[in-house]
């Protein structure tokens, strides 16, 4: 059976005023009904803009180039009306800002009904009742009282939870997550993932976790992919990929994360391990392997060619030429 | 500069407005020196003759030309406008910056001294003026200068205040600076470009006003050419030869749509940010 | 060398009405912590606690309502604006958003001396030779003086942002999350940055975070802050690894590990608790797994549990 949703070849460029710039440079997953997925990067890598390219919500003067296939329909060839049946029907989206997606002048229990009146035709009093029952659901605490709050009533944890009740209501077949705790507090933060992660597993929903925090993605998803320069440069199932890390970035990103308890703390002699330099402009991306002006690893080959997606091990590939050094070797 | 220069020259009302206020500015500093005929001569038996090769767009109901006294007139409206602008930006951008630094009573002081103002438009404080001080230029002038300065005022604090809350105002006092170098060397330089694009729509509105005042013959008086009192004495003929009020009220309306779209080229291509908010 | 005593912040709202009392926001509720002379103390918490607000009183650009901030032995909040201002080389800041505590409109170079041009006035020559040793020790070249901040990435710009703080050589920096804007790669940059440079010219840091890791790396000391208090404090080691107070220890759990052998975590139910209400016992009551009785009865105080470790828990 052919996967719920297969991008294939994503290439997304955006207009900037130093001219066209590829944000995304070929982007191929395929997503399984189901199945959880984690997109880690830092800014810049493309993650975000690759979820946009997914749904069809670019900027205005962006252009997208590949195949995004849901149930075997390219979304990419739809109209924008074909679109709006499938965003936040079939695909629902949480941000990272609620507060600046939630409409600031309408009562939360509004804005939850309407997708519910538009995609699934239930009356005025039926959405209402049903807002209710997903306001207790997402842990809203005593939901009858809050139906009628506004967005700037609540805390950013809840108004996260409201985000999350808008994008249920169509029981959607795929939730896609971006950053959706970045603006919050840890404690928080903590409560809204094990929201996320419970609705996922009771109803069946894939999700697509985008994230810059590689905790985050380790904790709440099975499969994952990192990018970098608008590339893939590594993916597989989440234990593979921190069990044997092939790709450098990926390394240097684990690397360069202080962690709790590692009994490096204030040793002064070990400083953290640093990957050198900045992320690369978009406008003047090197050819070849993006990484490779950063990379101690990086030979000429690197620098001519873009490196294929090798395999590492079982559904376990990264963007390396080197990983003779990499796989197996501690850090 | 160059990446500034490339998009100035492909943003479509940022150049339509420049050509605008550019052929204003043109013709006004062109009539300094020369107009095809005397503004000011009359001439009965040349009265309300069309247009031809001597009066390229006719001559009005004294036999002065037409094109003359536009262009004249153009030297009027800008030097209303230069001047009127320039009181409202002093005092204004002035008492908008003192209100942004010392926040408390004295900000709650100038910005009710600025709804005050506000409540009297333009046109209406000029008519209470002449008939304090009687119908003239200056007085013109002043009256809608006066009207410019809240304008600036509230802009200028509202866009102060948002300055005052960025962390590198922080860091400043962290430095032992007082409010006054921190408004001159901060706030200000980031304000600039929001004054700037403010200042080109008061220009057009000063421009309107001075037409109305000089209209209702309360802003320049006879003989000085004014496209307001232009369009005035057009109005006894306008059945007859309604070119005369047209030409006029073109004029008005081409200089202050120039400046209005050049207005909001500029303030696209100084920050896109703002553009985006609107 | 910085000693904070009793340090309470109460800002009070707008009337809702005529009649209406007054209502205020209790900030800090009674801070105490010593910082010595080129060591590090972290303040942990979530936002709502009160660690900007006292990074603020410790800064000298807000006057707390009561208690004391000395540095260097002398009590800051007690000064006046030209007494300050001869103090204020002696300790500087660090923002957390690099891009908003740089001003757009000036050169590298006059955003790095800016210090100098009120605390300590120079010759031109002078003034040049100091910013380009501020920007060398911060591994920027002399000649982005003459750059604009935009034309930096956000942690070439944190690094701008340390130089103008290391200007004046000042004893203390409070750095207000300084890294939690940066990705992940150029945060670690930053940080091995700050350490090099407390080893170079032993300048303190009041190190705000809400990253306990970060701080791990960062601080001999810790205190972990909740609604206006310190509710534990005492050597980041013991702190981290074995926390006495109940929030220390989910605050803890909530962080996410990077690891193949990811487990489920304990999560904290509830929102930080209102900052207008006055709690009568523990403020960390309300969301607390352990709470009892006596713990809504009576604030706990903060005190020793063991050996230089504190906690303001009854159960502890």
């Amino acid at each position: 059976m052919a996967a719920l949703l297969e991008v294939e070849d994503l290439h997304v460029t955006l207009e900037t005023s130093r001219g066209p710039a590829d944000a995304v440079r070929g982007v191929s997953f395929a997503l399984e009904r189901g199945e959880t997925l984690g997109i880690v990067g830092e800014s810049g890598c493309g993650k975000s803009m690759t979820a946009l390219g997914l749904i069809g919500l670019l900027p205005e003067r962006a252009r997208t180039r590949g195949a995004v296939r849901l149930d075997g329909r390219d979304l990419l060839t739809m109209s924008e009306g074909e679109l709006c049946g499938i965003r936040g029907n079939r695909i629902a989206m949480i941000f990272q800002e609620p507060m600046t997606s939630l409409n600031p002048v309408h009562p939360v229990g509004r804005q939850i009904a309407e997708p519910l009146m538009l995609h699934r035709g239930l009356n005025r009093a039926a959405a209402r009742e049903e807002a209710l029952r997903l306001l207790d659901r997402v842990g809203i605490p005593n939901p009858a009282a809050r139906i009628d709050a506004y967005p700037h009533q609540m805390s950013g944890g809840q108004r996260q939870r409201v985000m999350i009740a808008i994008a249920l209501s169509c029981n959607p077949d795929i939730l896609l997550a971006d950053e959706p705790t970045t603006a919050l507090d840890v404690t928080i933060q903590g409560q809204i993932l094990d929201l996320i992660r419970d609705l996922v597993d009771e109803r069946g929903m894939s999700l697509i976790l985008i994230s810059h925090a590689l905790g985050v993605i380790a904790e709440n998803t099975r499969r994952m992919l990192v990018m970098y320069g608008g590339r893939v440069v590594e993916s597989g199932p989440v234990g593979e990929v921190f069990g044997r890390m092939a790709h450098p970035y990926t390394r240097g990103l684990f690397a360069a994360i202080p962690r709790l308890g590692d009994g490096r703390a204030r040793d002064r002699a070990r400083p953290l391990a640093t990957i050198t330099g900045t992320v690369p402009e978009l406008a003047d991306m090197p050819p070849g392997c993006a990484f490779a002006p950063r990379c101690d690893l990086a030979v000429d080959a690197c620098r001519l060619a873009q490196p294929p997606l090798l395999s590492i091990g079982h559904d376990h590939v990264a963007a390396c030429i080197r990983t003779d050094h990499t796989v197996g070797v501690p850090a | 500069m160059s990446d500034w220069l490339a998009r100035a020259v492909r943003h479509r009302s940022f150049m339509i407005g420049g050509i605008l206020t550019f052929v204003l500015l043109a013709l006004a500093f062109v009539s300094l020196f020369w107009t095809p005929n005397n503004p000011y001569r009359l001439n009965i038996r040349m009265r309300l003759k069309p247009p031809s090769l001597d009066y390229l767009l006719g001559t009005d109901a004294f036999g002065r030309d037409v094109v003359s006294q536009l262009m004249v007139g153009a030297q009027n409206s800008i030097v209303v406008g230069v001047i009127a602008v320039a009181i409202g930006l002093s005092l204004g951008v002035s008492l908008g910056l003192i209100g942004a630094a010392r926040r408390g009573w004295l900000e709650e002081l100038i910005m009710r001294f600025s709804d005050f103002t506000l409540a009297f438009p333009a046109v209406l404080s000029a008519i209470l003026l002449t008939a304090i001080f009687g119908p003239g230029s200056l007085n013109s002038i002043v009256a809608i200068g006066i009207y410019n300065i809240p304008v600036f005022a509230r802009l200028s604090r509202a866009a102060g205040n948002s300055i005052w809350a960025r962390d590198f105002v922080t860091a400043s006092r962290a430095c032992g600076k007082g409010a006054f170098r921190i408004t001159i060397e901060h706030v200000l330089p980031n304000i600039v470009p929001i004054i700037v694009v403010q200042a080109t729509i008061q220009f057009a509105i000063a421009i309107l006003a001075e037409a109305a005042l000089s209209y209702l013959g309360l802003g320049t008086q006879p003989p000085t050419p004014s496209w307001g009192r232009m369009l005035n004495e057009a109005q006894t003929h306008v059945f007859t030869t309604p070119s005369l009020a047209i030409y006029p009220g073109l004029a008005i309306a081409f200089s202050v749509l120039g400046l209005n779209l050049l207005g909001d080229g500029l303030r696209d291509l100084i920050d896109p940010k703002l553009a985006r908010q609107r | 060398m910085l000693s904070v005593r009793d340090l309470t912040r109460h800002f009070t709202l707008p009337r809702e009405g005529l009649t209406a009392p007054p209502r205020h926001v209790y900030a800090l509720n009674g801070v105490s912590f010593d910082l010595a002379a080129g060591r590090s103390l972290g303040i942990v918490g979530e936002s709502g606690c009160g660690k900007s607000t006292l990074a603020r009183i410790v800064m000298a650009l807000d006057k707390p309502t009561a208690g004391r901030v000395e540095l260097l032995g002398e009590d800051i909040a007690g000064l006046d604006a030209r007494q300050l201002r001869a103090r204020r080389r002696h300790f500087q800041m660090v923002f957390q958003d690099p891009y908003g505590s740089l001003d757009p409109r000036q050169q590298v170079g006059r955003i790095v001396g800016e210090p100098l041009d009120v605390l300590e006035p120079t010759s031109k020559a002078e003034r040049r030779q100091r910013i380009a040793e501020a920007l060398a020790s911060v591994g920027l070249r002399p000649t982005d003086a003459d750059k604009y901040p935009h034309e930096f990435s956000g942690g070439q710009r944190q690094r701008i942002a340390i130089a103008r703080a290391l200007i004046t050589r000042p004893s203390l920096i409070v750095a207000d999350e300084p890294v939690s804007a940066l990705d992940v790669s150029v945060q670690a940059q930053v940080l091995n940055l700050l350490q090099e440079l407390q080893d170079r010219f032993g300048v303190a840091y009041l190190f705000i975070s809400h990253d306990l890791a970060v701080v791990e790396y960062v601080c001999d000391e810790v205190a972990v802050m909740y609604l206006g208090r310190i509710v534990e404090q005492g050597p980041t080691g013991r702190v981290l690894s074995r926390p006495y107070h109940p929030y220390t220890q989910a605050l803890l759990d909530a962080v996410p590990r990077a690891a193949a052998d990811a487990r489920p975590r304990k999560v904290l139910q509830g929102n930080v608790g209102s900052q207008i209400k006055v709690a009568t016992g523990c403020p960390f009551a309300d969301r607390c797994p352990r709470v009892e009785g006596r713990c809504h009865d009576s604030v706990p105080p903060l005190r020793v549990v063991e050996e230089g470790h504190l906690a303001a828990c009854h159960l502890a």
